[in-house]
């Protein structure tokens, strides 16, 4: 994380200005975060209106910016510029590790014990948010980003089986053709072009060979025969893609499953969003599933962090939003607007949708809980492999052996 | 200035200092600008380039392993040889388009203020403007290809964008648009500079006129062919924008670029090593075209009588 001189100079400037303002209102808490399209707003609104409820002030402070860069900069230099927020979110992994180090953050060991957060979190989401056996972040919700959407009529219509397996997507694919419908709606850009890699990977593969290829040893999974096959079964998926893929917006392929178009998505559960705005269902309209035998649920999420405040009026409003943001109720609301799963395992779903059960149902075990890629692999080495798998996808005079064989390389020299 | 001659040199001196000091002063922050934020940004590119500094900068030397990493990614490869393709066809295309558009206007026609707009028009707007509507023009399910099918014309086929080893072609046509404009504004200013006395002589000898565009005028406008040339490279070097709304670099690789390969590893993949040594690369074959053109035009001895 690299944070300008001039911008920290801005930052420290606000402060001054900032702090007497804050000081006055002991329960006002400042959320920094990068929820900001119109599923996502609605659900940190549930956080805003349960620590209203309880007496806080919640002061929110909404950056926009798809990938959170630019929350996540401002947020950073606010840090470190001495006029901290009280509270800003995180994906899951490695982005907070400068922070830990250099002693910004709070730590959360109190409202852990207090919590029995050790109880309730998944082992992988547990591992994430905590450093040197200190708690520094506070996990809210699991995202999977391997699901399957399918439209049910088109499904039907066509005489396909619910999918078990990405075998039988690929031999669903002449049916939906036959019936005039594009098989696959895919968005063709790098990033969607990995996470349909890897959802192949987990469920052709196996948990098994996905932790091995992001794992330590990766050149011995990578040259396994498993592993060619799944390289043969995504290429196979390539075959059942429009021609308007190239770089397609995920939601505008959602889109065509939604009308019929096509027949099915490879997304992060995020997409359910769009389904839900169109007014379908998830069981009803349209359905979801996990495919492979190990049933492996490729895991992401959101966290947030508490960083160090000065005055004990912030540290109050922390410990109260600490313990509110896993209430059973909140999380449940929380997580029904932004289309992930709650982030304990330990809860009463059945007034979630038919998706968000099958997750939770999968996540209970955790021989099914795979942490997603890039907690696994530095940002370089996604990068590198966003480029092998995408080129593989849209050149199709490729072989699985050629691929391979780039693949190992650019493992190789990422690391 | 009727001193004796004696006393003058140092005098002259003195007088032309106080004449030239304002102006020395005012460029002042321009040059401390260029000294430190270019040449300096320069240094610790190439600095960085022999480090292995990934997410932040580090200072240690790894010789030449960025750079052997870099030439064995495919990507850097092929975006070196899509910067050429690009850069040749697409000087090449808007320096003639631009030339015929002049010429077309040169003639006097009526409306002539609308054409120069019109022509000059797509140069305001942005490449990400450009690109965007570019890229709805010609995808496959929205643009061009379907409307004609929806006519009737079933078999009618334009799909460049999507095609791996046409694609390049794409952003070449998108980029010409943008930019003939520009030098037909440039080619137009040296016409309308063309002595009618010229245009008479030639009538007389009845040369016909495209003769007269090809082996005289054209020759008197090389100063501004050169301006326009130069000007249409510095867009080459820096194609960016235009691959980032047209189509993100793919399909798979096939229209990446070595300022967004730059880009990405220094923004989204913490890999500033890689990144500085790309663009180390990119700074030297620069140089090394535009190096031989500055020599001739300004460090070569003056030949008597220039």
């Amino acid at each position: 994380m690299r944070v300008s001189p001039s911008l920290i100079g801005l930052a420290f400037a606000a402060g001054l200005t900032a702090a007497p303002a804050l000081a006055t209102e002991p329960q006002k808490a400042e959320v920094i975060h990068w929820w900001t399209s119109g599923g996502e707003a609605a659900a940190v609104k549930v956080f805003a209106d349960a620590y209203d409820k309880s007496g806080g002030q919640w002061v929110d402070s909404a950056i926009a910016g798809g990938g959170g860069e630019a929350a996540r900069t401002a947020g950073i230099n606010r840090i470190v510029g001495g006029n901290p927020p009280s509270m800003m979110q995180f994906n899951t992994g490695k982005q907070l590790d400068e922070l830990v180090n250099n002693g910004y953050l709070a730590n959360l060991d109190d409202a852990a014990a207090a919590g029995h957060w050790k109880d309730i979190l998944p082992k992988p989401i547990m591992e994430a948010s905590i450093r040197d056996g200190h708690w520094y972040a506070l996990p809210i919700n699991i995202h999977g980003s391997n699901w399957v959407f399918y439209n049910a009529k088109v499904f039907t219509d066509a005489g396909v089986p619910e999918p078990k397996t990405w075998g039988d997507l690929v031999a669903a694919g002449p049916k939906l053709k036959a019936k005039g419908v594009i098989p696959f709606a895919h968005g063709g850009q790098a990033w969607q072009d990995h996470l349909l890699f890897d959802a192949v990977l987990a469920g052709e593969g196996g948990s098994d060979l996905y932790l091995g290829v992001y794992g330590k040893d990766p050149q011995t999974a990578i040259a396994s025969p498993a592993f060619k096959r799944v390289a043969e079964v995504f290429k196979q998926l390539g075959g059942l893609m429009d021609q308007g893929m190239p770089g397609r917006n995920w939601n505008d392929a959602t889109a065509m499953v939604i009308t019929g178009k096509a027949g099915f998505q490879v997304m992060g559960d995020w997409a359910k969003g769009e389904f839900l705005s169109a007014g379908q269902t998830a069981g009803k309209e349209y359905a979801c599933a996990i495919l492979g035998a190990d049933g492996g649920y490729v895991m992401g999420g959101d966290v947030f962090v508490f960083p160090k405040m000065k005055d004990a009026g912030g540290t109050a409003a922390q410990a109260k939003l600490e313990q509110l943001m896993l209430d059973p109720a909140v999380q449940i609301a929380f997580n029904n607007k932004k289309g992930s799963v709650p982030a304990r395992t330990d809860l009463d779903v059945s007034s979630m949708d038919a998706c968000a059960q099958k997750g939770v149902a999968l996540l209970k075990d955790p021989k099914h809980q795979l942490p997603g890629a890039s907690y696994l692999i530095s940002p370089d080495e996604n990068g590198a492999l966003n480029d092998v798998i995408t080129q593989y996808l849209n050149t199709p005079s490729e072989t699985p052996d050629d691929f391979v064989a780039k693949f190992a390389a650019a493992v190789k020299a990422s690391q | 200035m009727s001193q004796p001659v004696g006393a003058s040199a140092r005098t002259q001196a003195a007088a032309r200092w106080r004449r030239q000091a304002p102006a020395a002063l005012a460029l002042l922050p321009a040059a401390v600008i260029v000294v430190a934020i270019y040449i300096g940004a320069m240094i610790w590119t190439v600095r960085l380039a022999f480090s292995s500094s990934k997410m932040l900068p580090v200072f240690d030397f790894v010789g030449m392993q960025q750079f052997e990493r870099l030439f064995a990614t495919e990507r850097f490869v092929a975006s070196g040889w899509h910067i050429l393709l690009f850069g040749v066809l697409f000087i090449a295309g808007a320096l003639v388009l631009g030339f015929l558009l002049a010429v077309f206007i040169d003639q006097h026609v009526r409306l002539e203020g609308v054409f120069r707009t019109i022509f000059l028009y797509p140069y305001a707007m942005s490449f990400i403007v450009t690109g965007l509507a570019w890229q709805w023009f010609l995808h496959p399910e929205l643009g061009l290809q379907k409307a004609v099918r929806d006519w009737g014309f079933t078999s009618f086929t334009f799909d460049w964008i999507v095609q791996p080893n046409l694609v390049m072609y794409t952003l070449v046509i998108a980029a010409i648009w943008q930019a003939s404009g520009l030098v037909m504004a440039i080619l137009l200013a040296g016409l309308r500079g063309v002595d009618a006395e010229l245009w008479k002589a030639a009538r007389i000898d009845a040369i016909p006129p495209w003769r007269v565009y090809l082996s005289i005028i054209l020759p008197m406008l090389t100063p501004m062919l050169v301006t326009a040339a130069v000007l249409l490279a510095v867009a080459v070097a820096k194609l960016y924008d235009l691959v980032i709304a047209m189509t993100k670099g793919g399909p798979g690789i096939s229209s990446e670029v070595p300022a967004k390969f730059i880009m990405d590893n220094f923004f989204e993949r913490s890999n500033v090593g890689l990144g500085s040594a790309a663009a180390v690369v990119l700074l030297v074959t620069v140089v090394a075209i535009v190096a031989p053109w500055i020599y001739a035009e300004h460090l070569r001895p003056k030949r008597s009588g220039r």
